[in-house]
């Protein structure tokens, strides 16, 4: 059962990695519109990231 | 409107004003470094094609640095450089996206959302990795190990609990001080006697902890309530993002003559204010100089224009049409016309306020009912036992998890969510899940008449009987005025007319214009005569003269909904009676009520007259649907027991409405009926659903044969159930 001394903290780290991503998306506006996300996928010009929005 | 996909046609849009320039100056924000943040609303946004053209329309202003659009909220931010204001609303205009402004305040911008989202992921977080860890020792982990197991559960649930669960306590909380009960009192008080227990049990290596059953309650119920707040935020600021009918604030005339644009709540009896034809009058005040015409049509119902010249009284609201007037205030914003509607409306709060949503008056009986069985429990465990606390408590606490109420937290705002979706492809929003319930239990229905069954704009109506050279004629006159009559005739303008020259318009009489030698008007008819109609009957109709000679006698009526016919006569099939109160004239009303065969029409109604007419039939036992657009309508829709308004309503109207629909079509009423009626059945469904799995479980529970492995499994598949009832929603029977 020694492999669970660092299994457990390996799995916990990788879940720890998936919330932080979100929290990242959440925070830099991803989801602020996600009909658009869905259109602007579809434009063909050169499309620049959004740039945060100063709130 | 410059778009593809159908369904975009119909919008509302067109008729209504655009905001003028100093008022997007005024509601820009400071961002430093002299650059302008300007949000606008722009609701005809709808797809891809669109986006592209505002955004590269607007990018190749001078001045502006970027211009950003949101699809979810139809809004576009606009950031902009310099002292001058780029034509940001001329450039979507004639791109065919009116935009209008909205009051926000600023900061409290969907904190609750990132609240619940985040809370959502963590909860989430914690519970995948809790299950990991239970799958394996529902698998046989022994010894040390569970153990090891449990305490690692323990420490990822416990800032879940704080983090994700404080949602629940602070609402549970909130109810308990007021001595009420909803639904998120089981949940917390579950919960944490759930976490509770499982800390007992590890701390004394036994073998049952219920971590991930708390734990993944949490998160399931956090998805439906995220659901329920993302559904309601989206319809509120749709149905903000539409046109304000009250400006932010008006050109107010200085001592010096100096002009200010002054917010709304600075301004005082007495100040003279400057209002440009195509604007919104601000404020109750006194025309001090300048003649117009007056849609007061959204005031108080009556479809003709009026005519005001000096020292007439204009009420807040209206539309100032064809010419600039010098006004003085009478009132102050909050003593307008408009905040009399909005005391008469909280005075007249009828069953809305008395109405209470299903899910809280099941958990109103549904939360004391599982707590005295958990407590039956614990007694009766007790006193079979001897006494054995350790045994009662664990059981109580696996009826507790057992019996939370996922069904209600979680399927009921999924139906309501699948609903709103629903109606938002037919154009529709919806205040909240209370709205649909309440729809679905109306049985009459009462219609405002101007801009409610009618569009609100006049049409041309004996068009056969007019020649086509004297249309033409007065279609390419009428071109050149925003009167809403001109408006109508000018639809008929196909290039065709005589090319006028020194068009003038005359506000309160017509517009004039010269072409082949001859003078030509078209308007009131004394005025359109020349000066030697004197010795006739006095002329109300609308005509068009050519050097004094009349060419065409002009009838106009207001034109009726689309679909209004068919609408109506499903109403009466499905619903119950239907019933017009107007606040325009008798003969106009039975015009439009011979045209759509309703029987029982009200004509001539002030605002307080159509209110007692509502809490009549509310006395008589009905339950009213009240559909309507106008301010003088804002009462009775807030006294009505559900109430819809179209998109063109007046700001306060489409507040008070339960529902508000996009397009022009009539047929939106009874899609909402039948909608709402659909969703009512699968929350019953879904009720009783859970009622089965309750009849089911609860005894299992009682008895003590629950553990953990079968708590997870049994809340799993109840709420997998509720789900996926509320999702037969989804499919479109039409």
């Amino acid at each position: 059962m020694s492999m669970l001394i660092y299994l457990i903290p390996v799995a916990l780290f990788l879940g720890a990695l998936a919330l932080l991503a979100f929290l990242w998306a959440l925070r830099s506006g991803q989801y602020e519109d996600l009909d658009g996300a869905a259109e602007r996928v579809l434009l063909d010009d050169e499309d620049e990231p959004q740039t945060p929005a100063k709130r | 409107m410059s778009c593809c996909a159908p369904g975009a046609d119909g919008f509302a849009g067109g008729v209504q004003s655009l905001p003028s320039d100093d008022e997007v100056r005024f509601s820009a924000r400071n961002l430093g470094d002299g650059v302008f943040q300007t949000e606008l609303s722009v609701p005809a946004v709808h797809c891809g094609a669109c986006i592209r053209s505002i955004e590269a329309g607007l990018g190749r202003l001078d001045g502006v640095e970027a211009a950003r659009v949101n699809l979810s909220t139809r809004r576009v931010t606009v950031r902009w450089r310099g002292e001058a204001l780029p034509p940001i609303v001329a450039t979507l205009a004639r791109l065919g996206y009116a935009p209008t402004v909205f009051d926000e305040p600023e900061g409290e911008k969907d904190r609750t959302l990132s609240e619940l989202l985040v809370a959502v992921a963590v909860s989430g977080f914690a519970a995948g990795n809790i299950m990991l860890l239970s799958v394996s020792v529902w698998s046989g982990a022994e010894g040390a190990t569970r153990d090891l197991f449990h305490w690692v559960s323990a420490l990822i649930a416990l800032p879940a609990m704080f983090f994700a669960g404080r949602i629940y306590y602070r609402s549970a909380w909130g109810a308990l001080k007021h001595g009420r009960m909803n639904m998120d009192v089981p949940i917390a008080i579950g919960i944490t006697m759930a976490y509770a227990l499982s800390l007992y049990e590890t701390i004394h290596s036994g073998p049952h902890a219920y971590f991930d059953a708390s734990v993944t309650l949490l998160f399931f119920l956090l998805i439906g309530r995220s659901l329920d707040h993302v559904m309601r935020e989206r319809a509120r600021t749709a149905v903000k993002g539409l046109a304000r009918l009250a400006p932010r604030g008006a050109l107010v005339i200085g001592a010096g003559g100096a002009r200010d644009y002054l917010a709304l709540s600075e301004i005082e009896p007495g100040m003279r204010l400057l209002v440009a034809a195509g604007e919104r009058i601000p404020v109750d005040a006194v025309v001090e100089a300048g003649l117009s015409d007056i849609d007061r049509s959204l005031v108080s119902g009556e479809s003709a224009p009026q005519k005001v010249a000096e020292g007439d009284a204009i009420q807040a609201g209206t539309l100032n049409l064809t010419g600039p007037l010098t006004l003085a205030a009478t009132a102050r914003a909050e003593d307008s016309f408009l905040a009399e509607m909005l005391r008469m409306m909280e005075a007249a709060e009828g069953g809305r306020a008395r109405y209470r949503r299903i899910a809280d008056r099941v958990s109103a009986a549904y939360a004391p009912v599982v707590h005295l069985t958990a407590l039956a429990t614990f007694l009766g465990w007790m006193a079979a036992t001897g006494g054995d606390w350790h045994r009662a408590v664990t059981v109580a606490i696996a009826v507790l998890i057992i019996t939370c109420p996922c069904a209600l937290g979680l399927a009921v705002p999924i139906v309501q969510v699948v609903a709103a979706r629903r109606l938002f492809e037919h154009g529709i929003m919806v205040r909240d899940g209370g709205a649909m319930e309440r729809l679905a239990e109306a049985d009459v229905a009462v219609f405002d008449k101007t801009g409610t069954l009618t569009l609100g704009h006049p049409r041309l109506q004996n068009l056969q009987q007019i020649a086509p050279e004297a249309l033409a004629a007065a279609a390419a006159l009428a071109a050149n005025s925003r009167h809403p009559l001109s408006q109508a005739v000018a639809v008929y303008d196909e290039g065709k007319g005589p090319v006028f020259e020194a068009v003038a318009e005359r506000p309160g009489f017509g517009v004039e214009g010269r072409a082949e030698g001859s003078l030509w008007r078209l308007g009131r008819a004394e005025w359109a005569r020349g000066d030697g109609a004197s010795g006739e009957v006095a002329d109300e109709g609308t005509v068009l003269s050519r050097d004094g000679a009349v060419l065409a006698r002009l009838e106009f009526d207001d034109a009726i909904r689309p679909d209004a016919r068919e609408a109506l006569a499903e109403l009466e099939d499905r619903l119950g009676p239907v019933e017009m109160l107007s606040g325009d004239t008798a003969r106009a009303c039975r015009r439009v009520a011979d045209r759509l065969s309703i029987a029982h029409v009200e004509a001539g109604l002030m605002p307080a007259d159509k209110v007692a007419r509502i809490e009549a039939l509310a006395r008589q036992g009905r339950k009213v649907l009240m559909v309507g657009d106008g301010l003088n309508d804002a009462p009775a829709l807030g006294a009505a027991h559900v109430s819809m308004a179209p998109a063109t309503a007046a700001d306060i109207g489409r507040n008070a409405a339960d529902f508000v629909f996009l397009r022009d079509s009539l047929s939106a009423v009874p899609v909402a009926l039948d909608v709402s009626r659909r969703a009512g059945r699968l929350v019953r469904q879904n009720v009783a659903l859970a009622i089965v799995y309750n009849v089911f479980a609860v005894p299992v529970a009682i008895l003590g044969y629950v553990t953990p492995l079968i708590a997870a499994v049994a809340m799993s598949t109840s709420s997998i159930i509720v789900i996926a009832n509320a999702l037969r929603l989804g499919r479109v029977r039409r």
